[in-house]
């Protein structure tokens, strides 16, 4: 690809296995924590496996929340760094950075035999925009996840689990997705590339 | 809609793969890494990773394996065996796993779950439990690889694990494992009925009738190994046999 992609190190995990994803299809990624890194990349990515209080403190403390809101070149949140991108998070209130207009809630199975958190690959409908290119029109996608974000003007692909939610999002350079595109198999490493391609 | 899950499962000694039948009898199956890579591409749904390894020293291949196998791995994968620490998970981590395993140390030390989950968050626990019936009839957890028997109930040793932060249950019945007559269904669709978190039904998997039944009855997922290491039943066609009978699949 010859391009720059740069993961956010932050204190939440899994970035290597995104960097595992991303050297599949042939791209390689720097990790970095560095204001002017994530500037001049041409692509960043945000992952994320953890806690929003603790992920989005720890994004303050180093003026980092500044920085994202900055970056002008496709971006895309993945799982945790999604709900960070969204407006508020139920998970311990916390204010997140307000990139969508989305909330982020904890799932309430509500008596039904649901189980929380959903873990395990569930359809996506509804696509909409060149994230989802070349994907059928219900492609399942790997989901591991206690809170969701809420369906609204931002959403642009649906997944149902106890009730529809926001399994993508994206506004302008800023995308988003709830489930694990290094995680779901062909389909997932699609959406990789097309993201790469923006 | 929540896709149920088929779970290969790779026994892994000395670096390659073996399949036992209730836990003994071992034969070989193969390469690891060419099965996981052949599984993904055929569409199962997670990779099961166990190490049966018993000695520190080999353990150290462990990883190199762990590496290799999660390189070209495009589906989720979880390692287990002999993790007993913090740190051995972090490096696990490291190396590209998803979730991890635990199973007798976590039973002997319960805040061991409490730590792992506390570090790395629950939806990376996984607690294997080993279970048997009693001549009373009630499933008891054995530990050590099946060796070493307890008199703690499979159902309250998976409640407490739960409570102390465990993401999902891999239940392994020792009397059907290997014998490829069905599942333990009374046992699974009772955890799976009662756990707010995913159980995955192991041991006994032979047809896909008792993918069926076992599923119907509950299980969020379907792990096995030998029908799957030597080919008698292949993922796509198990899943076309679920779909019939209404179970959601992935694709």
């Amino acid at each position: 690809m010859g391009q720059e992609i740069a993961v956010i190190r932050y204190n939440a995990g899994n970035i290597r296995s995104v960097r595992l994803a991303l050297e599949r299809i042939g791209a390689t990624a720097l990790v970095t924590d560095e204001p002017d890194r994530l500037r001049s990349a041409d692509k960043v990515i945000f992952p994320g496996v953890g806690e929003a209080s603790s992920a989005m403190r720890y994004l303050r403390d180093r003026g980092l929340d500044a920085v994202i809101r900055s970056l002008q070149q496709p971006f895309l949140g993945i799982c945790l760094g999604m709900q960070l991108m969204c407006r508020f998070s139920e998970e311990n209130d916390t204010a997140c950075l307000g990139l969508f207009e989305e909330d982020v809630q904890r799932f309430d199975p509500g008596g039904k035999p649901f189980k929380v958190p959903q873990m395990g690959w569930n359809a996506i409908t509804g696509l909409q925009g060149p994230l989802f290119h070349g994907l059928g029109e219900a492609p399942y996608m790997y989901f591991v996840h206690s809170y969701f974000a809420t369906l609204g003007f931002d959403t642009c692909a649906v997944t149902d689990h106890i009730h529809p939610f926001s399994a993508a999002l994206s506004r302008g350079n800023f995308y988003g997705v709830q489930f694990h595109p290094e995680k779901s198999a062909f389909a997932g490493e699609q959406i990789l590339r097309n993201f790469l391609e923006l | 809609m929540l896709t149920k899950r088929i779970i290969p499962c790779l026994d892994i000694k000395d670096g390659r793969t073996v399949k036992g039948t209730h836990f003994v009898n071992l034969r070989d199956a193969g390469d690891p890494v060419e099965l996981g890579a052949r599984y993904a591409e055929e569409g199962a749904d997670e990779l099961v990773f166990l190490d049966i390894t018993a000695t520190n020293e080999k353990r150290r291949t462990l990883g190199v394996l762990v590496d290799r196998i999660a390189r070209q791995l495009n589906i989720p994968f979880t390692v287990g065996g002999g993790i007993a620490a913090v740190e051995d998970v972090r490096d696990l981590l490291e190396l590209g796993a998803d979730k991890i395993s635990v199973n007798t140390a976590a039973f002997r030390r319960p805040a061991l779950i409490q730590e792992l989950a506390g570090e790395f968050g629950s939806q990376c626990v996984v607690v294997a439990i080993d279970a048997k019936r009693g001549a009373d009839g009630e499933w008891y957890v054995h530990l050590n690889g099946g060796r070493t028997a307890t008199d703690t109930r499979c159902a309250d040793w998976a409640c407490q694990a739960v409570e102390a932060g465990a993401g999902e249950v891999l239940l392994t019945s020792m009397d059907h494992d290997g014998a490829k007559q069905g599942f333990a269904l009374d046992l699974t669709g009772r955890l799976a009925q009662m756990l707010p978190v995913p159980v995955i039904a192991s041991g006994g998997g032979g047809q896909p009738a008792h993918f069926i039944e076992v599923l119907q009855a509950g299980a969020d997922a379907a792990l096995a190994a030998s029908i799957f290491h030597f080919r008698e039943i292949a993922i796509p066609d198990l899943k076309d046999h679920l779909q019939q009978h209404g179970l959601p699949v992935r694709r």
